[in-house]
C-alpha cells in the first residue's frame, strides 16, 4: 500500500513575480566552519588522496639497472611505468580497462549512496577544502570574512588578503609541479624548477596546472560543481528511491520556528527545526538542503554535521538531517529497512560487471609476457626469387622488451615445409626498448603453390617469454 | 588555391564566418537585455504535460564574459592567421611556412651531430654503430620503398647488399647515385638484332654467358647478333658502370630470369628511373645513408679513437 502523504491546504498569498536576468551576478558563498563525524570523514579523504598524489612520484623503485620513479608516464619516449610493469602504448587497453572499472565503480557507488564521491573524495572539493582551511586561518570563519569583505579598504585586509593569495599560489604550484612530475622524473623537475630552468613545455604545463588550481579551489568552486561538472547533470540517471541521499527529515522538523531550549515546542504547534539556518550557512555549494533534493548537493554532510549539533544543544534527537533513502523518509523506514534495500537488481549488476571486470584485468596483467612483437610484411616487395632459386619474403618485425633488462630473442618462423630464416635469428634488445628487425624468409621454390599462405613467427626470450605472432608468406604465379 | 579561382566564393566564405560570429555576439547581447518573469518559487511560469514546470537556473553572468572573449578571441585570429576566404593573415603564417621552418630547425639542432659523420670518410662512418642507426632510419623512411627494408630489392628494384652496381659502388658513386638519381634506358633493340629467331638466338647466348641453362646451338647462332648488344654490355657482356650497362655473365637478374624475359627485354626495352634525393635530405644525410648503403656489401674501417 502506498502511503498517500496528506498534505494540509494553507492559503498562501499570490507569488509575488520578478523580473530578472537570463545570465546571473555570482553570489559569493562564505561556507561556514564545521565539526563532526562527516566533517572528519572529509578530512581523513584528503589527507589520503593528498598523500597518495603528492607522494607518488617521490616513490622509487629498485631495478636492476639502478633505481627509478615508481609511477612515471614518460610521454617522450612513450614508456609507462608503473611500479614493476613496463608498459608501452600498445598496453592501452589496461587504461580502457581501469577507466571503465573507475565508471562502473562511480555508477555502483552512486546507486548505493549517492554523491559520497563529490562530497569527499573529488579533487574539486578536495582542493577546495584546503583552501578554506587557509582562508580561516587567515581570514578567520564565516561572519569574519563576511565582515572583512564588507569593510573599506585597510592595511589589515591588505596584508591578510595578499597572505591568503600568497599561500593559495604556493600549494597550487607545488601541485602544478606534482602533477608534471608524473610525466617527467620529479627529482629533476624539482631542482630545474628552484633553478628556474625549465624547459617551455614544463612551464607551461606546470603553470596551467598551478592555475587550474588556483581558480578552480579559490575562486570557482561550487561553480564547477553546478555549471561545469557532466557528472552532476547525469547522476540522476544512477539515483533511485532507495538511493542514499542528505535529506531533510520535513515530516519531523516542519512547521519550523524558533523557540527557547526549554519551550515545549509541540505545544505551540512547532516541529524540531529551530530555523536557526546554520544548514545554509555551512552549505559549500550555498543551497537550504530543506527544500529537498537538488542537483548541487554534492552530499558532503556539513549541514548533517552541524544540525546534529544543534540537536545535542537542544538535547532533541539526532538526524533532522541525515543520511536516508526517499522511500525511507517516505515510508518512516528503520535504518535496518535501508540496508535490507541495498541489495537490489540495479547494485547486483554492477557490482557481478565491475568484479568480472577487475578480475579480468588483475588476471590479464598477471599473466602479460613482458615481450610484444608486431610483424610487418615489407611494403615493397612482395616476393623475390634469389640466388639458389629460393624464394624470399621480407618481414619487419617490431620487438618490444617490457622488461628492463636487455634480452636476447630467437625468431622462428613454422607453417611451411622448408620455410628457414635467411638472416640472423637472434636478436638483443636493450631494457624498455623496442628495435626493428629485417627478418627474411626462404622457401624452397616449389615447395608450396602459389597464393598466400599462412605462417607464425616464434619469438622466445630467456626467461621464458613466448610470443606466436601470425603472418602470411606470398608465393608468386 | 584551385578552389578559389574567382572571387566569389573567397567573399562567400568569409562573409559567412563573419556572419556566424556577429551573430553569436549579436545572440549574446539580446540575451543579455532580456529580462524574464520569475515567481517566487523560482518558476518561470512554462508549465508542460499538466505538471511538469519550468525552473529559472541562470548562467553565471562570467560565464557570458567567457563567450564575449571567445568571439573577440576569433576575431583576432581571423585578423592574424588564414581564415577567411584566400585572406592570408597579417602575420602571413601557413602550414607550408610552419613545416619548413620546423625541418629548418630540426636540421639546425641536428647539424652538430651529423658533423661528426661528415668530416669522415665513408668507410669509417660505415663503421659507427651511432651512425649506422641513424643511417638505418633514414634508409626506412626514403629507400625501404623501392629498395627493400633489408635493402635486398625485387625485381626491377636493384639490390644493395650484395657486390653487384650498376653504376659502381664506390663511396662517390653511391654518393652520386643518391644525390642525382639515376635513369637507366635500355633501348628496345629487337630491329638492331633482326629477326624473331635471331633475338631467341641472341637471348639463348646471353644465357650462355652467365652459365644459365640454353640451347647451346642457338647460342653459337647468336653470338654474331651479340654485337648489336656489344656497344652497351661490351663484347663479352661484363657490361659498363659507365653508362649504368649491367652485366650479363653473373645471376644478377634485375628485370628477371631465363629465356622469356630476355626476349622481352631485347624486344620492348626498359626506362628504369631511381629518383634524385638532392634537396628532399641534406648533403649531411646522403653522407650517411652513403655510408650505411655501402657498409651493406662492403667491410667498414673501424677507426680505434
Amino acid at each position: 500500500m502506498q502511503h498517500q502523504k496528506v498534505i494540509p491546504i494553507v492559503p498562501v498569498p499570490a507569488a509575488p513575480e520578478e523580473t530578472v536576468s537570463l545570465y546571473e551576478a555570482h553570489k559569493k558563498v562564505y561556507p561556514r566552519s564545521v565539526t563532526g563525524l562527516f566533517a572528519r570523514w572529509r578530512w581523513a579523504f584528503v589527507w589520503l588522496t593528498q598523500i597518495v598524489f603528492y607522494g607518488l612520484p617521490w616513490l622509487s623503485w629498485g631495478t636492476e639497472n639502478g633505481s627509478r620513479q615508481a609511477v612515471l608516464f614518460d610521454l617522450a619516449a612513450r614508456r609507462f611505468y608503473l611500479f614493476g610493469e613496463v608498459l608501452y602504448p600498445q598496453d592501452f587497453i589496461y587504461l580502457t580497462g581501469l577507466l571503465v572499472a573507475s565508471a562502473l565503480l562511480l555508477f555502483l557507488f552512486t546507486a548505493v549512496a549517492g554523491r559520497l564521491w563529490c562530497g569527499f573524495a573529488c579533487p574539486q572539493t578536495v582542493y577546495t577544502e584546503i583552501f578554506l582551511w587557509i582562508e580561516r586561518h587567515v581570514e578567520g570563519d564565516r561572519p569574519q570574512r563576511l565582515k572583512l569583505d564588507g569593510s573599506s579598504f585597510s592595511t589589515e585586509k591588505l596584508v591578510k588578503k595578499s597572505f591568503k593569495h600568497l599561500a593559495w599560489m604556493s600549494v597550487a604550484m607545488w601541485t602544478g609541479v606534482t602533477f608534471v612530475g608524473y610525466f617527467t622524473p620529479v627529482r629533476e623537475l624539482g631542482m630545474e624548477f628552484l633553478q628556474t630552468r625549465m624547459d617551455s613545455w614544463e612551464v607551461f604545463w606546470v603553470f596551467f596546472y598551478a592555475a587550474a588550481t588556483y581558480g578552480n579551489a579559490g575562486f570557482l568552486r561550487e561553480q564547477v560543481c553546478k555549471y561545469m561538472c557532466p557528472y552532476a547533470r547525469f547522476q540522476s540517471a544512477m539515483f533511485d528511491k532507495d538511493t542514499l541521499i542528505v535529506s531533510y527529515d520535513a515530516a519531523r522538523g516542519d512547521p519550523r520556528g524558533t523557540r527557547g531550549r526549554r519551550d515545549d515546542f509541540q505545544a505551540r504547534g512547532l516541529g524540531s527545526c529551530i530555523d536557526c539556518g546554520l544548514c545554509v550557512q555551512v552549505c559549500p555549494t550555498g543551497i537550504d538542503i530543506r527544500n529537498g533534493l537538488q542537483y548541487e548537493c554534492i552530499s558532503c554532510a556539513a549541514c548533517v554535521d552541524v544540525c546534529d549539533t544543534v540537536m545535542d544543544k537542544m538535547e532533541y534527537p539526532r538526524g533532522l538531517i541525515r543520511f536516508s533513502t526517499q522511500q525511507a523518509l517516505d515510508k518512516g523506514w528503520t535504518g535496518r529497512d535501508i540496508v535490507r534495500r541495498v541489495l537490489r537488481p540495479r547494485i547486483l549488476v554492477y557490482a557481478t560487471v565491475l568484479a568480472a571486470l577487475c578480475m579480468g584485468l588483475a588476471i590479464s596483467l598477471a599473466l602479460r609476457t613482458p615481450l610484444r612483437v608486431d610483424v610487418v610484411r615489407d611494403r615493397a616487395s612482395l616476393a623475390r626469387i634469389v640466388a639458389g632459386g629460393k624464394l624470399e619474403n621480407v618481414y619487419r618485425l617490431q620487438v618490444m622488451n617490457a622488461t628492463e633488462e636487455t634480452q636476447r630473442y630467437r625468431i622462428g618462423a613454422e607453417g611451411l615445409p622448408g620455410l628457414a630464416i635467411a638472416s640472423d635469428d637472434e636478436v638483443s634488445v636493450g631494457p624498455a626498448e623496442s628495435r626493428w628487425v629485417a627478418v627474411r624468409l626462404q622457401l624452397p621454390y616449389g615447395a608450396a603453390p602459389a597464393g598466400s599462405h599462412a605462417i607464425h613467427f616464434t619469438i622466445e626470450g630467456q626467461g621464458g617469454a613466448h610470443v606466436r605472432e601470425k603472418s602470411v608468406f606470398i608465393v608468386p604465379r | 588555391m584551385s578552389d578559389f579561382t574567382a572571387n566569389f566564393w573567397s567573399v562567400y566564405v568569409a562573409g559567412i564566418t563573419l556572419a556566424g560570429i556577429v551573430a553569436c555576439l549579436l545572440l549574446l547581447w539580446i540575451t543579455a537585455r532580456k529580462k524574464i518573469v520569475s515567481a517566487a518559487d523560482n518558476t518561470t511560469g512554462h508549465v508542460w504535460d499538466e505538471d511538469l514546470t519550468e525552473m529559472n537556473n541562470p548562467m553565471p553572468r562570467w560565464w557570458m564574459w567567457l563567450f564575449v572573449i571567445t568571439a573577440v578571441f576569433s576575431l583576432l585570429y581571423l585578423a592574424f592567421y588564414p581564415g577567411l576566404g584566400t585572406y592570408q593573415g597579417s602575420l602571413g603564417w601557413s602550414s607550408r611556412g610552419a613545416y619548413d621552418a620546423e625541418v629548418e630547425e630540426a636540421n639546425r639542432q641536428l647539424a652538430p651531430l651529423y658533423a661528426q659523420f661528415t668530416a669522415r670518410k665513408v668507410e669509417e662512418v660505415a663503421g659507427d654503430a651511432a651512425a649506422m642507426a641513424i643511417g638505418e632510419r633514414l634508409f626506412m623512411n626514403n629507400c625501404a620503398q623501392c629498395h627493400g627494408s633489408d635493402a635486398r630489392g625485387s625485381k626491377g628494384f636493384p639490390n644493395l647488399a650484395d657486390a653487384d652496381w650498376l653504376h659502381g659502388g664506390t663511396p662517390d658513386k653511391i654518393v652520386e647515385t643518391i644525390n642525382a638519381g639515376r635513369q637507366g634506358a635500355m633501348p628496345p633493340m629487337a630491329a638492331a638484332v633482326g629477326s624473331a629467331d635471331d633475338v631467341k638466338n641472341v637471348a639463348n647466348y646471353v644465357l650462355s654467358l652467365s652459365g644459365a641453362p640454353h640451347d647451346s646451338l642457338r647460342a653459337q647462332l647468336g653470338k654474331s647478333k651479340f654485337t648489336a648488344c656489344a656497344a652497351c654490355h661490351g663484347m663479352d657482356g661484363k657490361g659498363n658502370p659507365a653508362m649504368g650497362a649491367p652485366n650479363l655473365t653473373d645471376d644478377v637478374w634485375l628485370h628477371g630470369y631465363g629465356e622469356q624475359a630476355i626476349i622481352a627485354m631485347v624486344n620492348n626495352g626498359k626506362t628504369n628511373v631511381m629518383p634524385a634525393q638532392h634537396g628532399k635530405l641534406t648533403d649531411a644525410q646522403i653522407h650517411v645513408l652513403a655510408s650505411y648503403v655501402w657498409g651493406l656489401s662492403n667491410k667498414p674501417v673501424v677507426v680505434k679513437p
